[in-house]
């Protein structure tokens, strides 16, 4: 399958599968940079959480750091507000080996302890090396490994299939 | 080895044969890429001081030896909570409680660290050229950062300088910046000079008494001032840097008093510069010589910003230099 999915209507189907999990005065969003923030930025304004977005570059947690060393441009993780027993919905746009997310959440713990952290994403694409796995997804593919899923943005979003991946469901 | 006989030999041993940055011995010589990735990479760093837990786990299981042949309190306790902060082990080796004081070489030293199977060394020393002859000797094997070698340089102290400068001041590329007091055995001066000039500063001034300022900076582009008043004119940056009483050759100066009068940074004079000039300082500061306490604790002052934004620039080098020691391409 190489269709060309729709972004928005993706977006709309995780905005549906999010809103019973959330409480617009107390829920937390957090997104992954670069592709996360921007499903994030949209999740955000669309289920109207009063709390201010956090974003995460988790350059200094990842795991291979001593084999690739550090990404050219690392940006500035902000988190604008107190983790501590916050329920928090981390965000990406790819979710594929599972590596990103276990760097993100040990980096969240050290701003605090959430009460607890649901995982949604734009895309599980499969090939899960660690045992971290999304609560939404608006899209599950069983791609092929070395296959490439990329989401270009900010605006318009695009998601970019580079192979040829099958549809799990 | 006066101010500027110093020269690393043949090319640039900061940089490996594939243009990764290595080590960091001088801001002479650092490309601007390099330079801005450190910079950019620091205000990251930044914001982890704000967090219940101040550590990244980045580099875990590394070895950073802080290899100090001289005093310091600001660099090397800034240089340890760096290294900390990142996870990495931290072993600290003073000069008068090791076997150099023995007679035991440089060189030896280094190799009995390495024999540990060390990552990484932070150098300060009295001779210019230390941390060169080390990062030479060891290749890639293990990064090294010169933490002031002798007059030569001190690239982590420019590289916070800048970085201070940019946060506070603005873009670098239109601000003049002005540094004051004994250039002439000043590492500190140097290195900024050499940062600015990457940096794009369209006007580096230096002011100081004719026996305390170089003559050849004026080849580097600098203008030179004996005036604090006319050098202050417009100013945006003023760096104080501080006497070196300890390195003074008593014919070059007066007196300490003589030099306030001249060259120390007072309220009054500051007015000579832009209204909201920012002023820094290395440290330690001399009260009363370089700079005035009003001054020194006054509300243009950011001295200790600088101290916190040093720690931040040395957890960026120190996350570069190890990302390239494991073959990361940093340099993009």
């Amino acid at each position: 399958m190489n269709a060309d999915w729709d972004v928005t209507t993706l977006l709309e189907g995780m905005v549906r599968d999010l809103r019973p999990h959330v409480d617009p005065e107390q829920t937390a969003m957090i997104g992954i940079f670069t592709g996360g923030v921007w499903i994030a930025q949209a999740l955000h304004r669309a289920l109207g959480l009063k709390t201010a977005l956090g974003q995460l570059d988790i350059s200094f947690y990842r795991d291979d750091f001593s084999q690739i060393g550090l990404h050219p441009q690392v940006r500035a993780s902000d988190i604008p507000f107190a983790v501590d027993g916050r329920s928090i919905v981390l965000v990406d746009d790819v979710l594929y080996t599972g590596r990103t997310i276990r760097a993100a959440m040990n980096e969240i713990f050290d701003y605090g302890r959430p009460a607890n952290i649901l995982l949604a994403v734009l895309v599980d694409r499969g090939g899960h090396e660690v045992p971290v796995a999304a609560d939404i997804a608006a899209l599950r593919l069983n791609a092929a490994a070395g296959g490439q899923i990329k989401l270009r943005g900010p605006d318009p979003l695009r998601l970019e299939l580079l192979t040829s991946p099958r549809t799990a469901s | 080895m006066s101010f500027s006989t110093f020269r690393f030999g043949d090319g640039n041993p900061q940089y490996d044969a594939q243009g990764r940055l290595r080590h960091l011995l001088n801001t002479e010589g650092l490309r601007e890429p390099e330079m801005l990735q450190i910079l950019d990479t620091a205000e990251s760093f930044l914001s982890i001081a704000q967090r219940s837990v101040k550590k990244t786990p980045t580099l875990r299981g590394k070895t950073i030896v802080n290899l100090f042949f001289e005093n310091s309190t600001r660099t090397r306790s800034t240089f340890e909570l760096a290294a900390k902060r990142l996870s990495a082990d931290v072993l600290n080796i003073a000069v008068s409680t090791s076997s150099a004081s023995k007679g035991e070489s440089l060189i030896d030293t280094v190799d009995n660290l390495m024999a540990m199977q060390v990552d990484g060394f932070v150098i300060r020393h009295p001779e210019a050229g230390a941390a060169h002859l080390i990062a030479r000797h060891l290749g890639d094997s293990a990064l090294v950062i010169n933490a002031g070698d002798g007059q030569h340089a001190h690239p982590t102290q420019a590289l916070l300088d800048v970085f201070t400068i940019r946060r506070l001041a603005g873009p670098i590329e239109d601000r003049v910046v002005a540094i004051v007091g004994d250039v002439l055995h000043s590492r500190v001066a140097r290195s900024q000079i050499h940062a600015l000039s990457i940096l794009g500063c369209p006007e580096i001034r230096v002011i100081g008494p004719q026996t305390l300022v170089p003559k050849e900076l004026s080849a580097l582009g600098v203008h030179v001032y004996h005036d604090l008043q006319a050098g202050l004119r417009g100013v945006n940056v003023i760096c104080a840097l501080r006497l070196q009483k300890e390195r003074m050759e008593s014919h070059r100066l007066p007196s300490l008093d003589e030099f306030h009068r001249r060259f120390g940074l007072t309220p009054e004079r500051l007015q000579w510069a832009q209204p909201d000039a920012l002023v820094l300082h290395p440290g330690p500061m001399n009260r009363g010589v370089e700079i005035a306490s009003e001054v020194a604790d006054g509300h243009q002052a950011v001295i200790l910003q600088q101290v916190a934004y040093g720690l931040a620039v040395r957890m960026a080098v120190l996350t570069l230099l190890a990302g390239a020691a494991g073959g990361g391409e940093n340099h993009a």
